[in-house]
């Protein structure tokens, strides 16, 4: 079993009357990428900032890297980018990435806030200020700043938010790029096709409690199979993809003419929706 | 680089950038040529009987110690105002708008970001006022042949009021919104200067009850008490009919400092700063 980059046991929070989490159990293994799920207020920011140190739970203990959450050697070996961050508009972007690199004493050296704008589509806009940024430019500057001094977990909550298709595709690359350096991931996101597309494991909370937790191909579920025959489409919602060959053989046998066969599975926004309770109408 | 210097490195760009520091000096610049304007011309109206008669009225040194005494309460003034907007906003305001969360994750700690913040605008406000204080000091020299009687003295006074307003800036802005947090901590200067103006009342009127409350206020904000001392340094050494008169003025009347003052500012300035820490360590942000 991997050892865990993060690991949150009985986590709770309480804001006056106001539970934003309560017993929550998860953990990211080393190279996983984990995504959150969870309509708002369901404790997706909760959890992040307790796991960076900036909240403080009410009760259960979390660790990053080992070490308990907020100290400052789960401070060193993480990098977080809050769902409402904003940079000093004064600032240039190399010149907000070498303030990191000093506060986070990163030993990437002079090349590091290149290196790093490259990745995340900037390398052009080294020299332009954060007030003279679009929204993506500057979430993608974000994502920058929370990979300097090459971070062990990374806590992104709503890394694409602001981001184009092609943004998010180039974001995409990036975290994968980073699981096969090692590096864990708790992602948080409204997209769930974003989710399901790069995440190896999906944890939905939902008024403050995990609620679902599992590979996404684990927690899709069958929904029968549908066959186009001559005479309409017809469901057989108990079947699997194993039955579909018996029931064209059945329904050709029965004079049926089958022009195509489709296995049903519920989508990741199905199991989503089931399990924090909402109907989508 | 230390995290210490990271932060103070990057305030000090942040004024720069944000031109807060040119604004600065454009408007001392004008206010100390107001200044020496208005020194020549006192000066110059005081001449014609200011030689004729010193061993009664030193017309000189009570124009001196008053334009000066002016002088530093406009410098005061001005520090804590640089003082206040240094501060404005760096812990409450910074979180409710994202700034602050990027930098608190980082390994340096609650404790260090704050005190770094703290510095940086302890030692810019301080530095300016015992800047400005020395040009006037300066100014008032060249217009009128007139020194004060300490020269380092009040400088000192007023560099550590500005420093413990500051301090106090800063421990409002864990609590306060920026908008708020201005608000309370001018109030407060306010608040701290009127109850020095109420001892000098029950001075004059021989007020016990007037002059306890302006001691107990003295001791609950000391920037008051050390910019009194300061101003009192100022003509300390003067006595006769020039000392009684000066006595009488809005600054001249001034309260020494005592010397517990400077014992009783360090214990301060340490407990708001540690206060400070404390809050902002159990603060969710």
């Amino acid at each position: 079993m991997s050892k865990a980059a993060f690991e949150a046991r009985g986590l709770g929070k309480q804001y006056g009357a106001t539970t934003a989490l309560s017993g929550v159990d998860l953990t990211v293994g080393e190279a996983e990428l984990v995504g959150l799920l969870g309509p708002n207020g369901a404790g997706k920011s909760t959890l992040t900032k307790i796991a960076c140190g900036l909240v403080h739970p009410s009760s259960g203990e979390a660790t990053v890297c080992g070490h308990a959450a907020g100290s400052s050697p789960a401070r060193a070996c993480m990098g977080y980018l809050a769902e409402t961050f904003r940079f000093p508009a004064w600032s240039s972007a190399v010149e907000l990435l070498e303030l990191h690199q000093r506060l986070a004493r990163s030993e990437g050296g002079a090349g590091e806030p290149a290196e790093l704008l490259e990745m995340v589509g900037l390398a052009d806009a080294a020299d332009v200020r954060v007030g003279e940024m679009s929204k993506g430019m500057q979430q993608r500057l974000g994502i920058a700043q929370a990979l300097i001094g090459r971070p062990r977990m990374l806590f992104l909550d709503e890394p694409t938010s602001a981001l184009d298709p092609a943004g998010r595709r180039v974001v995409r690359r990036l975290l994968e790029q980073l699981r096969e350096r090692g590096v864990s991931a708790l992602l948080s996101s409204h997209l769930l096709g974003e989710v399901e597309l790069v995440c190896d494991r999906v944890a939905i909370l939902s008024g403050g409690r995990l609620v679902a937790e599992g590979r996404p191909d684990e927690l899709v579920r069958g929904r029968g199979v549908a066959v186009e025959t001559g005479s309409g489409e017809r469901l057989f919602e108990e079947a699997g993809r194993e039955d579909a060959p018996r029931i064209v053989s059945d329904l050709v046998a029965a004079g049926e003419r089958v022009y195509g066969v489709r296995v049903l599975r519920s989508s990741l926004e199905d199991v989503y929706l089931d399990a924090v309770g909402e109907d989508p109408g | 680089m230390s995290a210490v210097a990271t932060i103070l490195r990057y305030g000090i760009r942040e004024s720069m950038r944000r031109r807060v520091f040119l604004v600065v000096f454009v408007l001392t610049v004008a206010f100390l040529a107001l200044y020496a304007v208005g020194a020549a011309f006192a000066f110059k109206d005081v001449g014609n009987f200011a030689d004729s008669a010193p061993e009664i009225l030193d017309a000189r040194a009570f124009t001196g110690a008053t334009i000066l005494g002016l002088a530093m309460f406009a410098t005061f003034f001005l520090g804590t105002v640089l003082a206040v907007f240094l501060t404005l906003g760096v812990v409450r305001g910074d979180a409710e708008r994202g700034l602050l969360q990027p930098l608190v994750v980082r390994p340096i700690g609650r404790s260090v970001l704050l005190w770094s913040r703290f510095a940086g605008a302890a030692a810019v406000s301080g530095g300016y006022v015992l800047v400005v204080y020395g040009l006037a000091v300066a100014i008032t020299a060249i217009a009128g042949s007139w020194w004060p009687d300490h020269i380092v003295t009040p400088g000192i006074g007023l560099a550590a009021g500005v420093v413990i307003v500051a301090a106090l800036s800063l421990l409002a802005s864990i609590f306060l919104s920026a908008t708020a947090q201005g608000i309370a901590v001018l109030m407060l200067f306010g608040g701290g200067l009127t109850a020095g103006l109420l001892g000098e009342i029950g001075k004059a009127l021989d007020s016990a009850t007037l002059r306890e409350i302006a001691r107990v206020a003295s001791w609950a904000l000391p920037f008051e008490a050390l910019y009194e001392g300061g101003l009192r340094a100022l003509i300390s050494n003067t006595e006769g009919l020039t000392g009684a008169i000066l006595s009488l003025g809005p600054f001249g009347g001034a309260q020494g400092a005592g010397p517990l003052l400077a014992l009783w500012a360090v214990i301060y300035l340490a407990a708001v700063l540690g206060i400070g820490a404390a809050a902002f360590a159990r603060r969710d942000l």
